[in-house]
């Protein structure tokens, strides 16, 4: 009740006080709260150092940070910040879908955070792949009509990768209405969510298995374990529970760290994880039964015992059927924990995958191998510590978390 | 259901952007059946191994010129400062040269995978770089069956090299340098179509002297540039189990796939939300 008070209290402020949006806006970048947090002190130095890289990256070019090969020319910042991030980002798609498609307003609690994460993830992972880039200044030569290469996958991922960061900013962009306060822009602004959201869920389903789609030519370099035809359908599939799991991770965290989050929100969490957990193990299920279907059609029983093999059975068995199984049970059993257990091992899992396409599977026969080198490490730890500060700024300040301002109208 | 102003504006938006778009990332490798794409044929038998390709191209586009030599079983790759060499093989029938170097594929896997266009396949058959349309994502390189394009990853300016037929020389009505340098007459530039007869015409005259097949006449899809050899080509190094579809067509099925996916999409899901818009009552116990 108190917490309530005071959030009317600054909405009002906000609204009367007759400071200059200007005035506003500077006092909200201002840091907040206590500075020497465990995270800041950590994340700050990497940040730094990951800086740092990043110049040399530019000055020297990519081979003085990177161990990138002729033979292996995408590594960790691709296997791993694109492709990667970019599955765990698909929790916004499908939970726009299960809320304004299908009406189940239960989870309408945190299509907001769910959203703004997916479209963070969004703009510092393509941002990453900036940093892979030779020749970054050509970047806007596909979007600006000059040279459209059609025929290339990569074409529609960027693209995609485009059109679905202005979805998602029109999808969330009410919450930055309702922070400047601006009543008449939220109106409009929230009228266009329903056809952001439609457009935005057809952008995903493209370039979740268009990611995918990528390593189809690579057809000689890919492991047999980890190459067919139907990649983007695993893609594709695998990024609902992806994004799912992030979303059950991510909320767990949020609702630890976050002390903003109304009292009927936070009891709802608990069925919300319940559901979600429901909605993974189907997923999985459907996921771990193709990806049965593929290895047993492409009869590759010859595989199994080799190495590649052993590690293949560990993806599979390990990460995709028992946290499967694991989600199921603690659905049943309303075991809240064990569903964060599996939503973890589920995130290792859809990891191990995407970089055993990448990364670890790519030139697998290669006499020398790629790995990456501790400075690309950095790089990447780096885009994931300053996403994390945006999402905790914009947090902080937007209300994402907590309950919109009170004039707001309710039905939207 | 009635069709308000509102709804229909939103239906309009979605089939508009559909169009817009869907139009944009329609698929279609150039078919290359009514151009004729010029070659190059290589003849293994030939071949001496005396590198003047090596040095004459490295001159021709003003790289390094090659400074180790042939070692038997040693096998040097092209880089980014060196667009061909030639390597030495102990093969059955003794040793035996193969030069390597960009194949030109009738369908490349790089141009298709270029988002830029700026791997590009000219209608004289060589595929050429254009560096003004480059930003280095290296998904050619990725897609390239016989890794051909090399980066230059200790640049701030880097390029991507590889064989291009000497493309400006073709311009100019020249031949390509390897080609005009090669003094064993390994090498011989022409139309493709008349550089599978001259190779056919090899085999039927000495068949005792060839193997009974043209690498690059079906693999990948049809390269440019031929190789005939005096063994089996697994021992000279090249990929036999390569598949003799193009390359393209293995992403074709899913980029053919995309208008589908946006006309169907919106349409399904403006239609399930409008289905389940009665849900909103009981909505507290679901599940």
């Amino acid at each position: 009740m108190l917490k309530m008070m005071s959030n009317t209290e600054v909405t009002i402020a906000k609204d009367n006080d007759g400071k200059s949006i200007w005035q506003f806006l500077i006092g909200e970048f201002k840091p907040r709260g206590k500075f020497l947090t465990p995270f800041n002190i950590i994340s700050i130095p990497v940040i730094l150092l990951g800086l740092a890289i990043i110049v040399v990256r530019f000055w020297k070019g990519l081979g003085s940070v990177t161990n990138l090969t002729q033979e292996v020319p995408w590594g960790l910042w691709i296997g791993f910040d694109v492709v990667t991030g970019v599955a765990f980002a698909g929790g916004a798609y499908v939970l726009t879908f299960m809320v304004y498609i299908l009406n189940m307003q239960k989870y309408h609690s945190i299509v907001r955070i769910t959203v703004l994460n997916g479209f963070l993830a969004y703009v510092f992972y393509a941002g990453a792949l900036l940093l892979d880039l030779g020749r970054p200044w050509n970047v806007i030569n596909p979007i600006i009509g000059n040279s459209f290469g059609t025929s290339s996958v990569l074409f529609l991922v960027a693209w995609h990768f485009l059109l679905y960061m202005v979805a998602q900013l029109i999808e969330f962009s009410p919450a930055v209405a309702e922070w400047l306060g601006a009543k008449r822009a939220r109106k409009i602004l929230s009228g266009m969510t329903v056809a952001a959201v439609i457009f935005g869920i057809t952008l995903s389903t493209l370039h979740q298995s268009g990611l995918g789609a990528l390593y189809l030519m690579a057809k000689d370099k890919i492991h047999p374990l980890w190459y067919s035809e139907f990649i983007p359908v695993m893609f594709f599939v695998s990024s609902v529970f992806a994004g799912l799991s992030m979303v059950i991770f991510e909320g767990s965290i949020s609702h630890k760290v976050f002390n903003q989050i109304s009292e009927k929100n936070h009891k709802a969490h608990s069925g919300i994880i319940i559901g979600l957990s429901k909605i993974c193990a189907v997923a999985m299920f459907a996921y771990f039964f193709l990806q049965v279907l593929v290895f047993v059609h492409g009869k590759r029983w010859d595989f199994l015992n080799t190495p590649m093999g052993y590690w293949y059975l560990l993806e599979m068995i390990g990460f995709v059927l028992f946290p499967m199984l694991l989600f199921f049970y603690s659905y049943r059993r309303n075991n809240v924990l064990l569903i964060k257990v599996a939503a973890i091992l589920t995130m290792v899992g859809v990891i191990l995958n995407r970089l055993n396409v990448t990364v670890i599977g790519f030139r697998w026969d290669a006499a020398i191998r790629y790995v990456p080198t501790w400075m690309e490490l950095v790089v990447t730890i780096t885009v994931i510590f300053t996403e994390i500060w945006i999402f905790r700024w914009v947090i902080n300040r937007m209300p994402v978390l907590r309950d919109s301002p009170s004039w707001v109208d309710e039905k939207n | 259901m009635a069709l308000n102003r509102r709804n229909f504006f939103k239906v309009l938006g979605v089939t508009g952007a559909t169009l817009a778009v869907g139009k944009a990332v329609k698929a279609a490798p150039a078919p290359g059946n009514n151009i004729e794409f010029s070659g190059i044929l290589y003849d293994s038998t030939r071949c001496v191994g005396c590198q003047t390709c090596e040095s004459s191209c490295a001159e021709a586009n003003g790289l390094p010129a090659p400074v180790d030599t042939i070692e038997a079983g040693i096998i040097r790759k092209t880089d980014e400062s060196h667009r061909t060499v030639v390597n030495s093989f102990k093969t059955s029938k003794g040793e035996a040269f193969l030069k390597k170097q960009c194949m030109h594929c009738n369908e490349p896997a790089c141009t298709a995978a270029c988002l830029t266009q700026a791997m590009y396949k000219t209608k004289e058959g060589a595929v050429i770089w254009r560096g003004n349309k480059c930003m280095g994502c290296r998904y050619c390189m990725v897609s390239c069956p016989f890794d051909i394009p090399k980066f230059e990853y200790h640049s701030a300016n880097p390029k991507i090299e590889k064989c291009n037929m000497c493309y400006s020389r073709l311009t100019e009505g020249k031949i390509p340098a390897c080609v005009e340098n090669c003094p064993a007459e390994a090498l011989i530039f022409g139309k493709r179509r008349d550089l599978i007869k001259e190779a056919r015409k090899r085999i039927v005259e000495k068949p005792e002297q060839y193997t009974d097949h043209i690498y690059g006449e079906q693999e990948a899809g049809g390269t440019g540039f031929l190789y005939l050899a005096g063994v089996p080509f697994n021992e000279l190094g090249l990929n036999t189990s390569i598949q003799t579809k193009s390359y393209p067509e293995l992403s074709k099925g899913f980029l053919y796939s995309v208008p589908t996916v946006f006309v169907l999409w919106p349409a399904i899901l403006l239609g399930i939300r409008e289905a389940t818009k009665n849900n909103h009552s009981n909505v507290e116990d679901d599940e």
